[in-house]
């Protein structure tokens, strides 16, 4: 039966009453055991470092403290994390022995509330010896470069090369090959709900049970249950009923339920642990960061003829599950919404000091996107072609179509969509809009972009990642099964279970809409239950809210069981009415035979009769009580033995263009118009359809101009909160126009295809490429990095003016860290002065808070410091060495500082010039990298606070030489250059 | 994500407050609107044994005009002065700095005075109060008022003390003639400035504040400044800058900011004052 559309419009949400009256209960609200413990998590300030020690006894005889938990204890109980792809490298929850992120879980402690917990986290005194980080994907794969995991002795995870079609000759025969090299950074989508975790322990036979606010999928379920060493059944997990947002990110939970489980096996209680802010944007999941060259072969008029991808694919320092999805979800579709027929492609992936990635809203669709769209307007712009006509002469034009790589796109109309979207207006707007602003010297561009959005995907994609020699042996992994089950109680209301784990996105709304469809009910009369409890539902390893599947796959899976079970009432009805089942009519919550509404029953009496009065059902008839159906489409089939991969079930089209301006006084990207076209095959709710595509879009558009999970040149992780990870606000989010048209799936049972995740795919590069437009009459063709922020985009404009005569800058420029230089004048002779700096004593009461100061050596000062800023304060343990000594004139100091709120190390060279007064000119230059939490959340100010502590101790010391007030209220303002 | 254990006071007048500063010693510290000091207590970046909690003192909400100063006291919330009906006409440059100040949410909460305590760099208010030659009234056992620019020492350091308090600041009230200016740059709006700039034009003479760069609100004063001379003077002013590269700007980005938003600020103080 048809899914009435037009009702289904107007449907208010289900969910959002408890949603907006703020009574849906997450997992942070859910009820817990009687003696749960509540964890935090030590996490590894460095960004590679062996752990020499860990000494935790002080927090052990914290009172409230009830276990402290290292990578060795956990090692114990449970086992690593599978690998994706076989290579020999352990992928532990937490650190066994070396930290390889910033944000790595080191130590874990159970106490009874979560203030003792973090309390008894400030006691714990980690040993670490710093290893080189690896941070730049091309530099990781340098023979030279430090190796992350010594048992793989390469940084490269794992590579492969495709070739489909004739690429080669493709390209000999054409007259223009034409190259663009992105760098696709990290970024996430943010959820407002970080993760949670309830988590106990039944030593006596059920094993584990844990609560997650996890979203699938559940092929992840056998990664957790081997890693805790229990067969599945031994590991129930359920979901909250309600999630606060996930985008995917929220797959990401799954490390720190082997974490939480083993923790509560090794405490024997019951733990709950919920993520904090800071441990989110540092150690939840990120997208991959990826480098990309990618070329085309031309022909004259901008048709392309082949593809070369040369793709790096940094996972951060663990290439683990679900990766390298990442990867591989688009590989069926590399070639975009363009007839292609030749393609090449190499794939490396690479494994850095970074946190490792996973699932994220686009999922590998920005990063192909980001290439092959910025590629087909440089095409345009080398050709000087109207890059609508590039698009145009490329674009699939008949359906269904087989991509190069293997894939099949199910249904489209490319040209109709882009033509409606042109036809409209608003693009010829766009071009007057450029000519005015042009004529006028603003700085205003067209970007256009076209994407095709996969969605339902190929469970066994992933398996192209390996040879199919090695596919042989491991043996064909495909599909991508949807559940659901209708229960009919016994006063005949109905129930409905789905296997899709929302998180907000009205899936209730719609699935109950459909079975009241179906049913002749009311949809307000079907509760829909989408909380997930392996223990009890039916799922399979495809199930969860990933790849936009809903719409196309558990609603088709909605779709057969409740046209299963109309089917058999529709026979108990039939014998009652005595008439044919399939005369059955099922209206306003009452069943009557086609044309004679007059005798109906009502539909409870019907659904409840197995309930009550099995006896009464016709004969060889069981009993209606409940239906599962399994939906299970056949296309996906596993990679063949030539890397074809049918990647995902069901493509949508979009074609977006959109106008920006830079704005000339700040440089800043403003997004003047944005049209996107979309064809999502049948839209089933067109409010929830126009949510999603704005929602994506408000993403995009931070992907695009602010967000970044930036890391130091040594890996420091520089975005912990959200001032230094700029979600855009409703105030930076442009208007968004929505078209459609509809050419619904052949393949799915609602003919709806996926519309979830296209924005994120589209809009990044579709701003860039207009802020490319925008920059052209300037600059010529440019390379662009995202996000475009207004100090990228400044480089661009004017060169800067000349600096004064006489003009020294405060600091030396060596691009990393914290660098700082000053002088200091002080009124006591360079002997006496150095004669301070070689004295523990002195130094005591020189330096900063110090609480002491020894020399274990004749060249090493150690110290226990509070260093700080105003009300920031921190207490740290730092350790100088002195080398290059030239007494009285100048030294070299190395140190290295580590505290709860970060480390840093650094360099300094101090040197003391006499002056004709007999004073002393002392100067210094430094060079500090700082790590931890301080750098993720404090990075704006820390270039001041070092200045301020190196003040505070170079007053300290004039004053301690016999200085004068007056003296060092000016010498104060010199220190940090001379300002 | 939960703050070290501190001591709590709530109290009920200044005096109060005032002594429990000074018997705590360094590790008390005063909250007001908490939008800066309960972040840094829950990222643990600050830990006071002491939160001596000012907005229950009666009178301190008490926004007065007193000898041509707009008197704002501690408990004044940044919404309030922002929303009080004659303040574009009072202190002008307030009026037009205080909407770049946070979000509605945050002001809503945050206070003038917490402002100007936290001292951070980028603050808006701290840069109408340096730009406006203001004054912040402290109290300690005795009571003292230092000029603003005294007043800010470095980056979120002040020359309060340990024992004191800001009981007020005050703002001159705007003169006839006299054009005042306000512009910024954030990354998103109500982000902290990576350079904000006031302008204050009276006659010939004008004066520049510039925010977000260095430590501290950094002032320049000019006699006459013919337009030829405008863009000289702002590249010299803006290379005289402790300018930095950070995660969300270069120096360069700065630089060009000082000039290019400086000389749009210059312009409209002008147009103001004309």
């Amino acid at each position: 039966m048809a899914f009435d559309t037009k009702t289904a419009d107007v449907e208010e949400r289900i969910e959002d009453g408890a949603l907006l009256s703020g009574s849906a209960q997450f997992i942070d609200d859910l009820p817990f055991a009687v003696g749960t413990l509540h964890a935090a998590i030590l996490r590894s300030p460095h960004a590679h470092a062996s752990i020499v020690s860990i000494d935790s006894s002080r927090a052990r005889a914290l009172p409230g403290v009830a276990a402290v938990i290292d990578g060795t204890a956990l090692a114990k109980v449970s086992e690593p994390l599978m690998v994706g792809v076989k290579i020999p490298i352990k992928c532990w929850p937490m650190a066994v022995d070396r930290a390889r992120y910033v944000g790595e879980p080191v130590v874990v402690v159970l106490a009874e509330d979560r203030y003792v917990a973090e309390d008894a986290l400030d006691l714990i005194e980690v040993t670490y010896t710093p290893l080189p980080p690896v941070i730049d994907p091309e530099a990781a794969l340098d023979v030279n470069a430090y190796v992350l995991h010594e048992e793989l002795e390469t940084n490269l995870g794992s590579e492969r090369t495709f070739r489909y079609g004739d690429p080669e000759s493709a390209r000999e025969a054409a007259p223009r090959c034409i190259a663009v090299k992105v760098r696709y950074p990290r970024n996430s989508c943010t959820p407002m709900e970080t993760y949670g975790v309830l988590a106990e322990y039944d030593p006596h036979g059920t094993g584990y049970d844990v609560q997650a606010n996890f979203q699938g999928p559940f092929s992840i379920h056998p990664v957790i249950a081997r890693a805790l060493k229990v067969p599945g059944s031994k590991l129930r997990l359920r979901t909250p009923p309600n999630s606060g947002g996930s985008f995917g990110v929220k797959q990401g939970v799954f490390p720190y339920i082997v974490l939480m489980a083993a923790c509560a096996r090794i405490a024997a209680r019951p733990v709950k642990w919920i993520e904090d802010r800071l441990e989110h944007l540092t150690a939840s999941v990120s997208a991959t960061n990826r480098v990309v060259e990618l070329q085309a072969a031309v022909e004259p008029d901008g048709r392309v003829t082949a593809l070369f991808w040369d793709q790096i694919e940094d996972v951060g320092a663990y290439l683990r599950a679900p990766e390298p999805a990442t990867l591989y979800r688009m590989h069926g579709n590399l070639c975009g919404a363009y007839d292609i027929a030749n393609l090449s492609v190499r794939n490396r992936i690479v494994m850095t000091n970074k946190t490792p990635t996973g699932l994220n809203r686009g999922f590998g669709g920005p990063q192909i996107y980001f290439a092959l769209e910025r590629l087909m307007q440089r095409i345009a712009q080398e050709l000087e072609l109207d890059p609508l006509d590039v698009i145009r002469r490329n674009l699939i034009s008949a359906f269904p179509y087989r991509t190069a790589s293997g894939t099949t796109y199910d249904s489209g109309d490319y040209v109709r969509a882009f033509d409606v979207a042109l036809n409209d207006g608003r693009y010829g707007e766009l071009l007057s809009r450029r000519d005015q602003a042009r004529a006028e010297g603003r700085l205003y561009g067209i970007g256009l972009t076209t994407a095709v959005e996969p969605s339902v995907s190929n469970m066994g994609y992933l398996s192209t990642a390996l040879t199919p020699a090695q596919r042989a042996k491991s043996g064909p992994k495909n599909g991508a099964l949807a559940a659901a089950t209708i229960s009919l109680d016994p006063v005949g209301s109905v129930t409905v279970q789905i296997d899709s784990v929302p998180q907000g996105q009205g899936h209730q709304t719609v699935a109950a809409n459909l079975v009241s469809g179906v049913l002749g009910l009311c949809s307000k009369d079907v509760r829909v239950v989408a909380e997930f409890d392996t223990a009890k539902d039916a799922w399979s390893i495809a199930a969860g809210n990933y790849s936009s599947r809903f719409a196309a796959s558990t609603l088709s899976a909605v779709q057969l069981a409740a046209d299963r079970l109309r089917h058999r009432l529709s026979r108990i009805a039939a014998a009652q009415l005595n008439g044919r089942p399939e005369d059955i009519v099922f209206a306003g919550g009452r069943v009557h035979l086609n044309g004679n509404p007059e005798a109906s029953i009502s539909f409870a009496r019907i659904a409840s009769a197995s309930h009550w009065a099995p006896g009464t059902l016709p004969d060889d008839m069981e009993p209606v009580v409940r239906e599962t159906a399994i939906w299970s489409p056949e296309e996906l089939a596993a990679p063949t033995g030539e890397d074809g991969i049918n990647s995902s079930l069901c493509h949508s089209f979009i074609f977006d263009f959109c106008g920006v301006e830079i704005d000339a006084v700040s440089g800043q990207v403003r997004v003047d118009r944005y049209v996107t076209m979309h064809d999502c095959g049948r839209v089933l709710h067109a409010g929830m359809v126009e949510g999603q595509i704005r929602g994506a879009f408000a993403q995009a558009i931070g992907a695009s101009l602010f967000e970044e999970f930036a890391y130091g040149p040594d890996g420091a992780f520089l975005a912990g909160t959200f001032a230094d990870y700029p979600v855009p606000t409703v105030l930076e989010i442009p208007t968004l126009d929505i078209l459609h048209i509809e050419t619904p799936s052949p393949l799915t049972l609602t003919g709806a295809k996926g519309v979830g995740e296209g924005n994120c795919m589209s809009t990044p590069v579709c701003v860039a490429n207009a802020v490319a437009d925008a920059l052209a009459p300037k600059c010529g063709a440019v390379d662009l990095v995202l996000p475009l922020t207004p100090a990228r985009i400044a480089e661009f404009l004017d060169a800067e003016p000349a600096a004064p005569e006489g003009y020294q800058p405060a600091a030396p420029t060596t691009g990393k860290g914290l660098t700082g230089r000053g002088r200091a004048k002080v009124s006591a002779s360079p002997q006496a002065i150095w004669d301070l700096l070689m004295d523990p004593e002195q130094l005591a009461a020189i330096i900063p808070g110090a609480h002491g100061v020894s020399r274990p050596s004749e060249d090493r000062f150690s110290a226990d410091v509070t260093l700080g800023v105003g009300p920031v304060k921190g207490r740290y343990k730092v350790d100088v060495a002195l080398s290059e000594l030239d007494p009285p004139s100048s030294a070299l100091l190395t140190g290295r500082a580590a505290g709860a709120l970060g480390m840093g190390e650094g360099t300094g060279r101090v040197s003391l010039t006499a002056l004709p007064d007999g004073g002393t000119e002392i100067a210094y230059e430094y060079d500090a990298r700082v790590g931890g939490k301080v750098a993720s959340v404090g990075g704006r100010l820390l270039d001041g606070a070092a200045r301020i502590v190196i003040g505070q101790f170079f007053t300290a010391l004039g004053r301690r030489a016999g200085g004068q007030r007056t003296l060092f209220a000016r010498l104060f303002g010199w220190i940090g250059g001379g300002k | 994500m939960k703050p070290a254990p501190f001591d709590y006071l709530r109290a009920g007048t200044v005096q109060e407050a005032q002594a429990a500063l000074a018997a705590e010693g360094e590790g008390a510290r005063v909250i007001a609107g908490g939008q800066s000091l309960v972040a840094m207590l829950n990222m643990r970046l600050a830990r006071p044994t002491l939160l001596v909690d000012v907005m229950h003192v009666a009178g301190g909400a008490e926004i007065r005009v007193e000898r041509g100063q707009l008197v704002v006291p501690f408990a004044v919330r940044q919404a309030a002065l922002l929303n009080r009906r004659d303040l574009l006409s009072e202190v002008p440059l307030l009026a037009a700095a205080l909407p770049w100040v946070g979000h509605v949410q945050t002001r809503a909460r945050g206070t003038v005075c917490g402002s100007v305590a936290h001292a951070d760099p980028s603050a808006e208010i701290a840069l109408a109060l340096v730009a406006l030659d203001g004054t912040v009234h402290l109290r300690g056992r005795r009571a003292r008022r230092l000029p603003a620019a005294e007043f800010f020492t470095g980056m979120m350091q002040t020359a309060a003390r340990p024992d004191e308090m800001i009981e007020a600041v005050s703002f001159p009230l705007s003169q006839e003639g006299t054009g005042h200016a306000f512009n910024e740059v954030g990354i998103r709006h109500g982000d902290f400035a990576i350079v904000s700039v006031a302008a204050i034009a009276t006659g010939d003479r004008l004066r520049l504040a510039i925010g977000g760069v260095n430590d501290t609100p950094l002032v320049r004063d000019w006699s006459s400044l013919d337009d030829r001379q405008v863009d000289d003077a702002l590249n010299d002013l803006a290379w005289s800058l402790d300018a930095r590269d950070d995660l969300h700007a270069t120096a360069r980005y700065r630089r060009d900011l000082v000039r290019r938003l400086g000389r749009k600020t210059i312009k409209e103080a002008r147009q103001c004052a004309a």
